[in-house]
Formats: C-alpha cells, sequence, structure tokens
C-alpha cells in the first residue's frame, strides 16, 4: 500500500478552460502517483509549451516547466544524470510532434526511462487556434481558413518507428483507464508513450466526440488488455479476428464464430505488426483501440549509460583528476 | 649518432610541416613539438587543416600544415614565418611558401614533383620554384623514394610504405635541430603499440631521414641547438591543445564540486575534440551524451543540471545560435550551465576549421529579453583549463549559465603545460539548501549578499517547487505577470551577474608602467597581441598591454585602468565588437581599433608595424 493520496501529489488552482480535457487528466495523474507510491520529492514533471504543458504548476512535486518543444531533451538530460528521479515529460501535439518532433523521436529510440504523455487535441490551443501536425486532412482552423492540405501524424505510428516498446492511449475523461494507463506507462522501464485523447471546448470542441462519452467508447471503442480476448461492443458481441495481412471485425455467434476465434492481445510481442494494426484502427469500420497497446521489456539508455560507466570504472586504472594526469606523457624540468 | 659538425646555437625557431591532409603532417608536427618539449624548451603550435577530410590528392585545398615555435625561453605564439618549411608535394609548396622565412629554407618532396603533381597543382610550367618566385634557399631531397628504398624489405604493401614519409621528413628535421630521435621512437613504439611492424616501419623511416640529413648533409649549411634556458617553473610538463585543457578544467572542476560532470553535445568543427575527450573518460563518472542535434545538446545539458550535475554543453559557430533559446532557459530558471563556444569563421557555416572572435557580441547579447551571462574569454590553450575551471565554478556558485568563449587558433593549438594540482585551486561550492531553510522556501530565496538563489536539488526532501521559463514571483516563486515584479527580477538577474565582480580577479597590465600606448585584447589573441607589446618594449617604445579574460562582468577596475592612457587601441579579430561593448560600459573612452577577421592568427610583424603608425599619429 502507498503511504501517499491523491492529495500529496496536488498544489494550487489549475487555470485550464472550464471542461478542459487537462483537468480530468490532472487528476488522473494525482491519482496514479498515489497508488505507485514514489515519494513527490523524488519525482520530476517536465513540461514544455502550450496548455497542457501548464500542469507542472498544479503538482507538489519538483516540476520543470521548460520551452517549446524541448522538454523530451531536457526530460533526458534529466534523467540521465539523476536516474533516482522518475521522471515525467508532458507534452501536447503541437509541441511534441511539431517544434519537438525531433526530440520525441530520439528520446523514444534511445529508450530513455521516460513516462512521456502525449495530450492530444488535435489544436494549438495557447496560440488560440491553428491546427497542429495530428489535425485530419481539409482541417478548418484560424490558420487554414480553406482547410489544411496536408496529413497528420498518428502518435503510435511515430511511436513505433522509432523503435517505441510502449504505447498505451486513454481519454482524459476515462479516469479508471487513465489511471490504469499511467500506472503501466510507469511501471515500465524505458520511454513509454501514452496518448490521452482530449478535447478543447474553445477551439476544437468535439474532435474525439466518438469516444469521449463512456456511452460513446461502449459503441467505438475497445479496451485491449494483455492476455485478454478483443472483444467490444455494448454487448460484448464484436470481436476482432486475423484477415491476410490485416483485422476485421466480427460478430460473436454469427456465421460460426466463438469467442475462442477472436484474437487474444499480446502486449509483449516485440513485432510492432499487430500493435501498429490495433493502434492505427479507425471508426466507422472499427473501434478506436484504447489501454495498453504495446509494452515491450528493453535495455533503457540511461541503464546502459550507468553500467558503461561502472564497468569502465572496473576496467581502468585511473578515477580522479591526478591519476587521469598520469595517463599523459610527460616530461620532468629539474 | 651525434651531429656536432657547423652547429648553431638558436634561441628559437619555427617549423613548418606541409603536404596533403592524408600525409601525417600533423603527426610528424606532433612529435616534433613534444620531443623538443621534453629536453626543456618551450613550444606553441599551430595546426592549419582544411575542412575537406581527403581532398583529392595533391590539389591545392587538401594541405594541412602544422606549424611549431620552438624556443629556448618563453614562446606565446606559433610564430608569424618559419626557419624550415617542408612541402610534400607542389600544392604544399604552391600555398604554404608564404610562411616561409625569406632567410629560411624550403625542403621539398623531390619525388612527388611530376609534371602530374604540378598539374594538379595548378602550375603552368615546370619550374615552381621560378613560378612562384621563391627566392629563399629550396633544398630537394628525394623523401618518397627513399622511404620506399628504405622499407622495400619491410613486407609491408606500397600503400603502408608510402605512408610513413613523413617520417622520413621528421628525421631530417630532427637532424636538422638536433633533436634525439630515442625520444621520437619511443613515442612511435607507444603510438602503434598495437602494430609493432608499424612502429617499425616508422622507426625506420625516421633513422632514414636523419641519416639522409647527416650523410649527405642535405646542402643545409647549418645544423642548430636550441638550448633551453632554465626559467621555467620546476615540475612536471606535458603537451596540451585548448579543446584537451577545456576538457580537463571541466573535469577538474566537477572532482573539487564533488559532483557528476554532464557534455551533450552534437559534432561541430572545431569543439568536437572536447566531446572526444570526455567521452573517453567514464571510468571517471563522465556522461556525454551525443545528442540528435546543437538544441538537444544544450536542452539535454539543462535538464542534467536541473537534476544536480555539473552541466555543459560545447559547440561552434551556427551551434551557438541554436543553443540560445535553451541557454535562455537557464537564465531565468538560474540553473548552472558551461556554454563551450569554439569560435570559428562565420557567419553561417563561413569558415569551420579557421579562427575569429567574432561572436562576442551573440554571447553577450544574442538571446531574446534582457539576458544577462557571464562570459569568459580563454586566453591560450594552457589557459583553457583555468577558463574552464572558473567557468564552472562562477556558473555554480552563482546558479547561472557561462559562455567560455576559446577559438579555433587555442582549441587546436597547443603548449607545454605544467600539471597542475587540482587541491591548490579554489574550492567550489554551490548554494545547496539546507534542512532549516525549509519553512518558507521559494525558489528565488537570495543570498542578499551575491544575490544567488538557493539550489533545492529534484530528490531533497522537503523542498518541492516548480521552476520555468515564464516570469516568477521574487517572493513566491509562483507565476507572476505583475509589472514592477518583472522589473525588479530583470534588474535582480543583472545585479547578480554585475557581483560576480567581486570573484574574479583585476585587471592587470603588462609591459611598461607608463605606457604610450595600451593595447587592449581579448581571450585567444594573448601570444600575439603580448609578443608585440615585448617587441615594441625591446625596439624603445613604451607600450603596455591590458588582455581581458573576464568579460562579462568585466574587473572591477576595468575603468581605473583604461584612464590612465592616453592611446589605447583595441586589437581584435572581429570588427570591433569588444571595443564597443567596453564603449557601452566606459563613457566617452576613446579607443583606437585594428580589426582584422581573415580566419587566421595575428601576425607579430603586421601588429607591430600597425601599432606603430598608432603611436606615430
Amino acid at each position: 500500500m502507498s503511504e501517499y493520496t491523491a492529495q500529496d501529489y496536488k498544489f494550487g488552482q489549475p487555470r485550464w478552460c472550464p471542461g478542459c480535457g487537462d483537468h480530468s487528466f490532472l487528476g488522473a495523474l494525482h491519482k496514479a502517483m498515489s497508488e505507485l507510491g514514489v515519494a513527490p520529492h523524488d519525482i520530476a514533471v517536465i513540461s514544455g509549451i502550450g496548455c497542457s504543458s501548464r500542469l507542472p504548476y498544479y503538482m507538489n512535486t519538483y516540476g520543470f516547466h521548460t520551452i517549446h518543444g524541448r522538454s523530451a531533451a531536457i526530460a533526458t538530460g534529466a534523467k540521465v544524470a539523476n536516474p533516482d528521479l522518475t521522471v515525467w515529460q508532458i507534452s501536447g501535439d503541437g509541441d511534441g510532434l511539431a517544434i519537438g518532433g525531433n526530440h520525441f523521436i530520439h528520446a523514444v529510440r534511445r529508450n530513455i526511462d521516460l513516462n512521456m504523455i502525449l495530450l492530444n487535441n488535435r489544436i494549438y490551443g495557447l496560440t488560440k487556434g491553428q491546427y497542429s501536425p495530428t489535425s485530419a486532412r481539409g482541417f478548418v482552423s484560424k490558420s487554414s481558413p480553406y482547410g489544411t492540405v496536408e496529413d497528420p501524424f498518428r502518435p503510435a505510428e511515430l511511436c513505433f518507428g522509432a523503435r517505441g516498446n510502449f504505447f498505451a492511449r486513454c481519454v482524459a475523461t476515462d479516469m479508471p483507464a487513465t489511471v490504469a494507463c499511467l500506472k503501466a506507462a510507469a511501471q515500465h522501464k524505458g520511454a513509454s508513450v501514452t496518448e490521452v485523447l482530449q478535447n478543447c471546448v474553445i477551439f476544437n470542441n468535439g474532435t474525439h466526440e466518438s469516444i469521449y462519452t463512456k456511452e460513446g467508447r461502449a459503441k467505438n471503442a475497445i479496451y485491449l488488455e494483455h492476455g485478454k480476448p478483443m472483444i467490444f461492443g455494448e454487448n460484448r458481441e464484436f470481436g476482432l479476428m486475423q484477415e491476410g495481412f490485416g483485422l476485421k471485425v466480427v460478430k460473436i455467434g454469427e456465421n460460426g464464430v466463438t469467442e475462442n476465434d477472436i484474437l487474444v492481445h499480446d502486449a509483449h510481442c516485440k513485432d510492432t505488426t499487430l500493435h501498429l494494426k490495433l493502434a492505427l484502427m479507425e471508426g466507422p469500420d472499427f473501434p478506436i483501440a484504447l489501454g495498453v497497446i504495446r509494452d515491450v521489456e528493453a535495455i533503457t539508455y540511461n541503464d546502459a549509460v550507468h553500467a558503461q560507466i561502472e564497468e569502465l570504472k572496473e576496467c581502468k586504472k585511473y578515477h580522479t583528476f591526478s591519476e587521469l594526469l598520469e595517463t599523459n606523457e610527460t616530461w620532468e624540468i629539474k | 649518432m651525434s651531429n656536432t659538425e657547423n652547429k648553431q646555437e638558436v634561441e628559437q625557431i619555427v617549423v613548418r610541416f606541409s603536404g596533403d591532409s592524408g600525409d601525417g603532417m600533423q603527426l610528424a608536427g606532433n612529435i616534433f613539438s613534444t620531443i623538443s618539449a621534453t629536453v626543456g624548451n618551450d613550444i606553441c603550435t599551430f595546426p592549419d587543416y582544411p575542412a575537406d577530410i581527403r581532398a583529392p590528392q595533391g590539389v591545392l585545398t587538401g594541405v594541412s600544415g602544422f606549424q611549431v615555435h620552438i624556443g629556448a625561453d618563453k614562446v606565446l605564439t606559433p610564430g608569424d614565418q618559419c626557419d624550415i618549411l617542408i612541402a610534400m608535394n607542389p600544392a604544399a609548396l604552391k600555398t604554404q611558401h608564404k610562411y616561409c622565412k625569406p632567410t629560411g629554407a624550403i625542403i621539398i618532396d623531390t619525388d612527388s614533383f611530376t609534371e602530374k603533381d604540378l598539374q594538379k597543382a595548378e602550375f603552368k610550367t615546370d619550374d615552381p620554384i621560378a613560378e612562384l618566385g621563391i627566392t629563399c634557399e629550396v633544398v630537394p631531397c628525394p623523401i618518397t623514394s627513399l622511404c620506399q628504398e628504405t622499407l622495400k624489405e619491410s613486407g609491408l604493401d606500397n600503400k603502408s610504405i608510402v605512408r610513413c614519409k613523413n617520417m622520413v621528413a621528421l628525421g631530417l628535421v630532427c637532424w636538422i635541430y638536433d633533436r634525439d630521435l630515442a625520444l621520437a621512437e619511443s613515442m612511435l613504439k607507444a603510438k602503434f603499440a598495437k602494430k609493432p611492424e608499424i612502429a617499425d616501419a616508422n622507426i625506420k623511416a625516421l633513422r632514414a631521414g636523419y641519416d639522409m640529413g647527416h650523410n649527405t648533409h642535405t646542402s643545409i649549411s647549418h645544423t642548430y641547438r636550441i638550448e633551453s634556458k632554465g626559467e621555467k617553473a620546476k615540475g612536471r610538463y606535458m603537451d596540451i591543445n585548448g579543446n584537451k585543457a577545456t576538457a580537463y578544467g571541466l573535469m577538474a572542476a566537477a572532482e573539487r564540486a564533488g559532483m557528476r560532470l554532464f557534455l551533450g553535445s552534437y559534432p561541430i568543427t572545431p569543439a568536437t575534440d572536447i566531446l572526444h575527450e570526455l567521452a573517453k573518460h567514464k571510468s571517471m563518472g563522465v556522461i556525454t551524451m551525443q545528442a540528435e542535434d546543437e538544441i538537444a545538446g544544450c536542452a539535454s545539458a539543462v535538464g542534467a543540471a536541473y537534476a544536480g550535475a555539473l552541466a555543459c554543453t560545447s559547440t561552434s559557430g551556427p551551434g551557438i545560435c541554436l543553443k540560445s533559446e535553451a541557454i535562455n532557459l537557464a537564465v531565468i530558471t538560474e540553473l548552472p550551465l558551461v556554454i563551450i563556444n569554439v569560435q570559428r569563421g562565420g557567419p553561417s557555416t563561413g569558415l569551420p576549421t579557421k579562427s575569429e572572435q567574432t561572436d562576442l557580441l551573440q554571447a553577450l547579447y544574442g538571446r531574446n529579453g534582457e539576458s544577462p551571462i557571464p562570459v569568459i574569454a580563454a586566453t591560450s590553450p594552457t589557459n583553457c583549463f583555468d577558463a574552464a575551471y572558473n567557468a564552472c565554478k562562477i556558473a555554480l556558485e552563482h546558479m547561472t549559465p557561462v559562455i567560455l568563449l576559446t577559438d579555433a587558433f587555442i582549441a587546436n593549438g597547443s603548449a607545454a603545460w605544467k600539471l597542475p594540482d587540482i587541491t591548490q585551486y579554489p574550492a567550489i561550492v554551490p548554494p545547496y539548501v539546507t534542512p532549516e531553510m525549509r519553512e518558507g522556501w521559494t525558489p528565488y530565496k537570495r543570498n542578499p549578499e551575491n544575490d544567488v538563489r538557493y539550489w533545492a536539488v529534484p530528490g531533497t526532501p522537503g523542498f518541492t517547487h516548480r521552476i520555468g521559463g515564464l516570469e516568477k514571483s521574487a517572493t513566491t516563486g509562483a507565476i507572476c505577470n505583475d509589472p514592477a515584479n518583472h522589473h525588479s527580477m530583470v534588474e535582480t538577474r543583472a545585479r547578480k551577474v554585475e557581483k560576480i565582480a567581486f570573484d574574479i580577479p583585476e585587471l592587470k597590465v603588462e609591459g611598461k608602467e607608463e605606457a604610450d600606448l595600451l593595447i587592449v585584447g581579448f581571450g585567444g589573441t594573448y601570444g600575439h597581441l603580448c609578443e608585440a607589446m615585448q617587441q615594441m618594449n625591446n625596439e624603445g617604445k613604451k607600450v603596455a598591454l591590458a588582455h581581458f579574460q573576464y568579460i562579462n562582468p568585466l574587473p572591477r577596475n576595468t575603468e581605473e585602468v583604461l584612464r590612465k592612457y592616453k592611446k589605447i587601441v583595441v586589437a581584435e579579430q572581429n570588427m570591433g565588437q569588444f571595443a564597443g561593448y567596453l564603449q557601452t560600459k566606459i563613457d566617452d573612452i576613446k579607443l583606437r581599433r585594428y580589426n582584422e577577421v581573415k580566419g587566421q592568427p595575428f601576425t607579430v610583424a603586421t601588429l607591430v608595424e600597425e601599432f606603430t603608425k598608432i603611436m606615430e599619429e
């Protein structure tokens, strides 16, 4: 049992717009942290710029609100220099995938032990409504009055492309599932990416409408759980099966399909093929996948850096500055 | 085998090795300078290499040079021009002959002066000497064929054999200057410890070059001996270049501060060797991270600083532009960070391997907002050690990013360095919070004496807090847009940096006390300016030098010193950035300017000429 309550991680009064998904996410984060039980002073919450990046100000932990797009790189330095810290990196779709896209993919590729949170509302909120790299083609915004002419990033695809080992997705207002994803992300050793789908009531209201309510999720989402069959629907009447290199939705009980025919989720599978298929499912033909889609163990960069240092401390003969000097060719003036 | 005939004693000599960038001229030059230093001479070296890694063989853009100045007494520069120039091919002769004194001699490898070689170097006639109008002594030597002849039974292939020709050239220079081959041989054995057959071939080639000089007297009229004058401080020495000395300074500071050293960096010429050097020393607990870009190099260092490490980032040229945003985050959050900028030619990609002092104003002002940062400029290859140590000390004790400016000239140049005893260096004590401070602590509570905030490193119980790039309240540490608070925070950050002046040494003036001309410079030009000053004083002119290592803040007696002199010239390798800066700090001070932006070090002769003109004005 943890000795901390959600209250122990709370600080200040959030100033996001009423109805913003950030409020619910923040509550889930406090709760997840209290259940994980890491002492507040051993946690650093590091964010970039944007609405969601204000989050560290509402944490009673160490918090660092940094600069636009760089929080993955800053969090990387913090974790590598001080691996005893639990580091949460908070970013939005503009911060993390546009200006910070390079740092995002490299933090994932290096497998730094960071809990990387991507709050995705498909819009720039703090600059008052421009399209983001996750906005759909044709999206109309202040900076795209006639619709965008570019395709969006799909965060899971970037994560897997960067050889990511953990990817989870949740809806900000879905407290229990969000807490579960955050806990799994924290318990995963290495870079974990959690995409949090959230609404922007002011500039992009309804962007995740089909799954933003409990009823919507029952119809339009599937909760994936490692080791469990991929069953979904209001009455758990649908399932996913493999068809060729793809997936198909089947109705259990129709055409001789039984529960035994339904795919069982394996989040620990090293191969990303099926994880990618699941992560890219979209309505109306497919449910949107929620939960931990991928969770594969791999050596982390921070562990490898420190292991190499320990190994070299063992085999090299110099450990202090005066010993270092002795490794050089020297001469004496008498 | 000792060389006893016609031996002339000299005070100092300059040798320049030049050839294709693959000819091993840097190695020959390095060995020659180290064996000279070993016998007690003073040395100052200058590698002058092209940006191309391996330009097509024999072409003009692929010439690599290594100049070394060796003196019985103190030498401060690599020398304007050389006494002996080794030109391994026509391209080297064509591009380098201007560096040879009229009284000097040029040794050429006759084997590489075929018609084809001459064409590659764009000669129009078959007489390159006449075509270039060379009047100094030219000594033709069959360096390549002698190398091939010597090593024909070595069992090596022809390519490996020819690769030893730099040692033939080195052997010949060793004969001319009466150097002990045993020292060179032991260096070669150490360098090729894992390839004894290569070590052996190099040693044979070295001896062959030496014997060629001895047996034929190589038509050089004199050989020379450089005695050492016993004025050097006793102790152990090593040869060190500026980049290595910088890396060593960072490691020494980390040890004295009891902190983990973290370098976040991205490869860029000519700063990369700092990353290379630190990456070697993991057994000392150093973490180096080759980041995905310059921005992440600096950003990861800011993160490491936040998490309690001695954090550094190294760069050059356009890299410093990319880092400025993250540097500013360290300014407003008041985190310690050391930014090393090895200045090179600009703007943009500019002259990547050449040296300038053109980033001074960028270091001082190149960020958005009022963003005061301490700036230190190292003055010589060996001074890079102290400058790096002091940059760390200031960063950690004053909770601020510090920019350390070096330049390509001192970064690549080397000199003899007395091994330091770092226990004699001032202690480094960061202002960590103590448990008694817990009650009512906020992140911008300051020590009233120096205005430095206290440091609560994440992981410390009882001090959880939030910092960030947004302006904060001086009292609560919360986000604050209050106009008066912002004004006060701007002033406080500036005052904090100004107060560092109490922790740095006063400006010293060298040369004649009652001088008619005060030369002012900063950073890597010290050697040239000092030598020019000494030469003018020897000529009976009354000249003094005030050379700055601390740029921001300036030493507290700066105005007092400068006001003493009627005529002041600020000499710098930019268009007058330091002079302009001084004029913003000292009302109505008249400063003459001498500016050169050629990517090459100053030459003492030109400085003397220009300063003399100014004196006569």
